[in-house]
């Protein structure tokens, strides 16, 4: 029964971790309709220019003699990914207005070979330790009081995210440009005809998105080092994704609590069965058996069709 | 000037309804299919056979399957590596258990088994579309990957998880194994290309191919007018699946020879297809090969003038390789959405009017 909660609650940590970067994803594609693939590298990209920026073997250590605080380095890699953001718009997005969707979906692929490339040649292709002064190991009180093991740094990114969650529902709902990404998502034309400034909005959805890859890519970072591997997290994502919805916040966050709670509990309980390393595809089977029944995800808009 | 059909007169509908209906056409196709058959087995070596041009006719091959699959009927897939890997691994267990089999028949065989897998994987598009779809092929590619790593029945159970292509003959010419003439197998592998291609060319002019694109254009529209959604879109799941795994079978027999699942059919071969299908032109035949030479050749065109030209360490011009390949396909994309293959239309276009400008 024990080991039975503390797989679940593994399973919900690690699904908060998934929801981080579907939230991403789904930013996105609410705002421009576009499917990023490359969330998973801006997460990794994002990493690693914190990591320079903090660190004292980076180029940034070279170049100045010294390395910034944690918070300072935070900032400044937001900085680098609001520029990130404003470059693919200016390069890319712009020019793909009206185009199919599998081709906007593709140019985020190259984009993907891109940054990762760009990462390595920048950054190197070695493993970093990503220490910003989170907590590490397990939380003794829990493991004291009712013998569960749970890592205090996943219920770190739990709270983390959650505190995510609100201040982007806040942002969307109370703000100013939130009611104009709302507008945009809704309707792009309707949203150009009132005055909104597509391009604008796109810069500044990206530049979000590239601010929950930099959170992903810190809690991902201070789990398990930054590394190449970081970028893969985005398939993690897409079965969170299918299951939530590509159009819903909410979705993607139960989709992840879903997904992480089903993979975990199926490699524990089923997986010696089949011979193990079942977290692969499991997800992507349980996102299957979802959709053949709701076709657009458990929190999707419904898909409406006219000939 | 010199591509114009002037004074070619159609008497007949067959010959209305031919697929090259202009001299200069069947002349140049012609002349390919001759140079391909007969010079360059005289010309080719180890390296031209590996490095270029049977890794070209593979992937042209994959991206012909694929290319039915999302540009004719319009479903994106990315389990297109688990389904090479189908065609590997039925090609592997074939020749293994039934040593006598003609290899020909073997392959058409696993062709035949991933055509099922791919049916059978391709059902939930009757439920969803788009990109549900194509995340949802992704289930394929990881669950089959996964599914050759594990169980010891699908590699005969050899220690290092590795599958190795028994030498096989054809005509009495070895076309697997280290011992093969590059020719042999550069043959054998053309050989496949051409049918395969010739029949895909004629399929998606006929019934079954303008269902296709019928469902790709508008499917509530196309059920409308009594085509089936269901027929329709699992026969472009089973042809497009029987093309990748015949691609799959001769990418481990003839082309690698060794395979092992994980690297040799992971997602990125999905991706890599994809681009091809991509940048060649959804729904063109002929874009499967300009998007297959593309793609084959520019990462050896860069590595060569990158570490030969300019001297680069072999890491950093892979690093550098990455970074340009993604800026090419993103340059490609913005310049030509709609791949070579409009290219070589607008270039033919041209060609017509030359010298004048219309």
């Amino acid at each position: 029964m024990l080991f039975l909660l503390e797989t679940v609650i593994s399973g919900l940590m690690a699904g908060v971790m998934y929801a981080l970067v579907a939230l991403g994803f789904v930013l996105i594609f609410k705002a421009s309709g576009i499917f990023n693939f490359a969330q998973g590298v801006f997460a990794l990209f994002a990493g690693l220019a914190l990591y320079d920026f903090i660190a004292t073997d980076g180029w940034f250590y070279e170049l100045f003699g010294f390395a910034l605080p944690v918070w300072l380095g935070i900032i400044a890699t937001m900085g680098v990914m609001i520029i990130v953001a404003w470059l693919v718009e200016f390069l890319v997005l712009r020019h793909l207005v009206n185009q199919e969707p599998i081709i906007l979906f593709m140019s985020t692929i190259g984009l993907a070979y891109f940054l990762e490339g760009l990462g390595d040649i920048l950054f190197g292709s070695d493993v970093k330790p990503l220490d910003i002064g989170l907590p590490q190991g397990a939380s003794d009180y829990l493991l004291d009081n009712f013998n569960l093991y749970v890592e205090k740094l996943e219920v770190v990114a739990a709270v983390v995210a959650a505190v995510l969650v609100v201040v982007l529902a806040i942002f969307f709902q109370k703000t100013r440009i939130g009611r104009a990404l709302r507008a945009v998502a809704d309707d792009h034309q309707a949203a150009l005809s009132v005055g909104i400034s597509l391009r604008t909005i796109w810069v500044i959805v990206w530049s979000v998105s590239g601010f929950v890859a930099l959170v992903a890519g810190v809690m991902w970072g201070s789990k398990s080092g930054i590394q190449f591997s970081l970028s893969l997290i985005a398939l993690k994502a897409l079965p969170v994704l299918i299951l939530g919805g590509f159009t819903s916040v909410p979705g993607a966050i139960i989709g992840g609590l879903i997904i992480g709670v089903g993979e975990k509990v199926a490699e524990v309980f089923a997986g010696p069965y089949v011979g193990g390393a079942i977290e692969n595809w499991f997800a992507y089977v349980l996102a299957l058996g979802f959709l053949l029944i709701r076709p657009q995800g458990l929190f999707g808009e419904k898909i409406i069709e006219r000939v | 000037m010199f591509y114009r059909e002037a004074g070619q007169f159609k008497t007949s509908y067959k010959a209305d309804q031919a697929i090259f209906t202009i001299t200069q056409d069947k002349f140049f196709v012609g002349l390919v299919l001759i140079v391909a058959f007969c010079v360059v087995p005289i010309f080719i070596n180890d390296y031209w056979a590996n490095a270029i041009l049977i890794q070209f006719l593979v992937y042209a091959l994959a991206a012909l399957g694929l290319n039915i699959l999302t540009g004719y009927c319009g479903q994106v897939s990315l389990g297109t590596g688990g389904f090479m890997a189908v065609g590997a691994y039925a090609s592997y267990k074939l020749v293994t258990s039934f040593p006598e089999m003609n290899f020909v028949l073997a392959i058409l065989l696993s062709g035949g088994i991933t055509a099922a897998v791919g049916v059978v994987f391709g059902l939930p598009s009757l439920r969803i579309k788009g990109f549900y779809l194509a995340v949802a092929t992704l289930a394929a590619q990881f669950f089959l990957v996964w599914l050759f790593n594990k169980v010891g029945w699908f590699f005969n159970y050899s220690p290092t998880g590795m599958i190795v292509s028994p030498p096989r003959e054809m005509f009495g010419f070895l076309v697997t194994g280290p011992e093969a003439h590059p020719g042999a197998r550069y043959l054998f592998c053309l050989t496949f290309v051409a049918v395969f291609a010739l029949a895909a060319k004629n399929l998606v002019r006929g019934r079954v191919g303008r269902s296709w694109m019928a469902i790709r254009d508008m499917d509530i529209a196309a059920e409308l007018i009594g085509i089936r959604p269901l027929e329709a879109k699992l026969t472009a799941f089973a042809v497009s699946s029987f093309y990748i795994g015949v691609a799959g079978a001769l990418y481990f027999n003839v082309w690698l020879g060794t395979a092992e699942p994980t690297e040799a059919f992971d997602i990125n071969q999905s991706f890599f297809v994809l681009f091809i299908v991509i940048i060649g032109g959804l729904g063109s035949i002929l874009g499967s090969f300009l998007g297959a030479a593309f793609m084959v050749l520019i990462p050896i065109l860069m590595k060569n003038i990158m570490v030969d030209g300019f001297g680069f360490a072999v890491g950093a011009a892979k690093h550098a390789e990455v970074m340009l390949l993604g800026t090419l396909i993103i340059l490609f994309l913005i310049v030509e959405p709609h791949g070579l293959a409009r290219l070589w239309e607008i270039l033919k276009e041209k060609l017509r009017k030359w010298p004048f400008p219309y």
